[in-house]
């Protein structure tokens, strides 16, 4: 579904990530570990071809087609959706508004089906009604990224941080529509949708079963392995420690 | 006619204003010929009914409580439907009422400026609307403020009076026929917004590339009195600059002013309100949203004059610009003269952030359409204060606006 060669991006004439090779298949779920400015978030921004974020060398193919030069909302209109760390506040931009965009409706209503989308992430009326992000707490702005991936329903989702700021009464739910959204209740052949999630702390891994993990440091993928191991590693040891682990293991692997 | 109005006008007759560039008065003419009078609103000739509609004005009178219509220097229609509700040409107000005379230019002086002393010497009516004592005339009045002729001048004064504890809302739309190349708009408004009276006031302006105006309004609010002012233009003008003030004179008296402002090609614009508040406990807020592009210079402007214990005023501003070559001069001013007040503001003037833009783009959006979307949020200002088929009808005067523009 997603294969990204050799890619090198720079931010602001910076290079973040550099000779960075990933493959998601049809199906699959990866989540990627990483300390603070290791690239994590420079990756997802690029692979949604937002502009500040250049790339210098490589390429981005989704679904078969190389995207590396497209803008943002025709690989949207291919099926990638992300949900946002940080999203941007837009006076006037309604969070309804947001989801009747994402809804690819023309209409200003908040009606009925927007208020039934809503309702599922305990999103009332009120709410809907606000600018969007703007005064919006950290766990409301992750149900505000949910609720507009549940409406744009795209076949390759990405989670910048998902669990970040989420209070304990508000992650299960998350964790059960992000279920949902990537297709995981299904069974393994019946699986359509990939995803990639950007997790700091692994909590949301207590509520999604992700394929395959990696740990990126410095621009690249470091290590890469199976979830658990990974996650239980980088608590028990930490980043650096944990690549070197895998080290140790793929070596003794290749052997 | 009162002879020592007549002498101060005399006298301002080359009264130069204070702001805004000097307009040539005598490069218009009063002499126009007159229009015939309607006997219904939409006889009014096909080729105008566009601009009408433009202007925010419903040739059908749908869900009006009365309408006006000046056409040039003649007023064409005038018809009140309501009880309760008073609607005239101010000619033949000041014919009918001896007491009219306790209002004309007592909120704004007769020598303010050439401008005013223009429209007392050489009037061309205007309209007199008045909501009697206790009604509540919740459907809006309309008045269209209309130019068909080129190069001439309309001189307006207008009266409007809610008498106590009546409420009156208007919705008034200034447009210009789209074969008119030149003119000069200057309006007189004279609000008296009486004891727990309400006034809301929706005014559409829809000039043209070649039209100078300027309106000199005024708004005196009793005890427990509501103003509620919004402004929209979207469309070219000349040169426009005008700087009504709001009495807050008695106690706990509120005005509200919102004006949307999209400046376009080589507009000059100079516009704000002055808010002074002078009753106990009175209150202010001065909203506006204003964008250029082209070559458009706005100077958006919003005074608070606190005089009166436990007064409360607040200015916004936001600002976007849209190009290069374009100006915004954010200028507000807070004075206080007292300690038991608060006064505050806040401004921003700025581009489209492209992180936005990306936002949007990130839920399918192209550019384009994100950028229309941000625009188009940005100048929405919630409006409260509106009856809710006014507050509809605004907004889709504002969303037709926005239409043309986009």
């Amino acid at each position: 579904m997603l294969e990204i060669i050799d890619l090198t991006v720079e931010v602001e004439g910076k290079e973040i990530i550099r000779d960075f090779n990933l493959y998601i298949e049809r199906g699959e779920v990866h989540v990627l570990f990483g300390p603070n400015g290791c690239g994590k978030t420079t990756l997802l921004m690029t692979i949604l071809g937002i502009s500040a974020y250049k790339v210098k060398k490589g390429s981005i193919t989704f679904n078969g087609v190389d995207i590396t030069d497209f803008p943002t909302n025709e690989r949207v209109k291919l099926g990638m959706g992300m949900s946002f760390q940080h999203p941007p506040e837009i006076r006037g931009v309604k969070l309804g508004d947001m989801v009747n965009i994402a809804l690819g409706r023309k209409e200003e209503k908040i009606d009925e089906s927007v208020i039934a989308l809503a309702k599922r992430l305990n999103i009332s009326v009120d709410f809907l009604n606000r600018d969007v992000n703007l005064g919006f707490s950290g766990g409301e702005v992750k149900r505000s990224e949910i609720l507009q991936l549940l409406a744009q329903a795209p076949g390759f989702l990405m989670f910048d941080e998902p669990d970040s700021g989420v209070d304990v009464e508000n992650i299960g739910l998350i964790g059960d529509l992000m279920n949902e959204l990537l297709g995981r209740n299904e069974i393994l052949s019946k699986r359509e949708r990939s995803g990639l999630i950007i997790t700091h702390s692994g909590v949301i891994m207590n509520y999604i079963n992700p394929d395959r993990a990696h740990v990126m440091l410095n621009g690249r993928i470091a290590c890469s392995g199976i979830p658990e191991e990974v996650a239980r590693h980088i608590m028990k040891e930490g980043f650096e420690r944990c690549v070197k682990l895998c080290g140790v293991l793929n070596e003794q692997g290749d052997n | 006619m009162n002879k020592e109005i007549i002498e101060r006008a005399q006298r301002a007759k080359a009264k130069k204003a204070l702001l805004g560039e000097d307009v040539d008065i005598e490069y218009y003419t009063t002499e126009t010929k007159e229009h015939d009078v309607l006997a219904s609103l939409d006889d009014i000739s096909e080729d105008y009914v566009q601009d009408l509609l433009d202007a925010g004005i419903e040739p059908s009178e749908k869900d009006r409580s009365g309408s006006f219509l000046q056409r040039d220097r003649s007023v064409v229609f005038s018809r009140a439907k309501y009880p309760g509700l008073e609607l005239m040409s101010t000619t033949d107000a000041i014919k009918k009422y001896d007491w009219l005379k306790e209002y004309l230019w007592k909120a704004i002086p007769v020598d303010m400026d050439k401008y005013t002393a223009e429209v007392e010497l050489a009037q061309s009516h205007g309209y007199f609307i008045r909501s009697e004592a206790g009604s509540k005339v919740t459907m809006p009045v309309q008045s269209c403020l209309f130019i068909t002729s080129d190069k001439i001048r309309q001189n307006v004064h207008n009266i409007i009076i809610a008498e106590e504890n009546s409420e009156l809302h208007i919705i008034t739309g200034c447009s210009v026929s789209h074969t008119v190349n030149s003119a000069l708009h200057l309006g007189v408004s004279e609000f008296y917004v009486k004891k727990g009276a309400k006034i809301t006031f929706t005014m559409v302006h829809n000039w043209g590339g070649g039209i100078e105006v300027r309106p000199r309004s005024a708004v005196v609010i009793e005890d427990d009195g509501v103003y509620i002012s919004n402004y929209i233009l979207m469309t070219p003008v000349k040169s426009l600059q005008m700087f009504p003030t709001m009495y807050c004179a008695g106690k706990n008296a509120r005005a509200t002013t919102q004006s949307i402002v999209y400046a376009t090609r080589n507009a000059m614009i100079d516009m704000g309100s002055r808010a002074v508040l002078r009753g106990e406990g009175s209150k202010a807020e001065i909203i506006s949203r204003v964008i250029a592009t082209d070559n458009a210079k706005i100077i958006a402007r919003g005074d608070v004059f606190g005089e009166a214990a436990y007064a409360k005023g607040h200015i916004e501003c936001r600002g976007l610009m849209l190009s290069d070559t374009a100006t915004i001069d954010s200028i507000p001013e807070l004075k206080a003269t007292r300690r038991d007040l608060e006064l505050s503001h806040e401004a921003a003037v700025g581009k489209i952030a492209e992180e936005e833009i990306q936002y949007l783009m990130a839920r399918g959006l192209s550019e384009d359409e994100a950028t229309s979307v941000i625009i188009r949020g940005f100048l929405n200002v919630d409006i409260t204060g509106l009856p809710d088929a006014l507050a509809k009808e605004t907004k889709k005067m504002f969303d037709m606006s926005l239409e043309k523009v986009m």
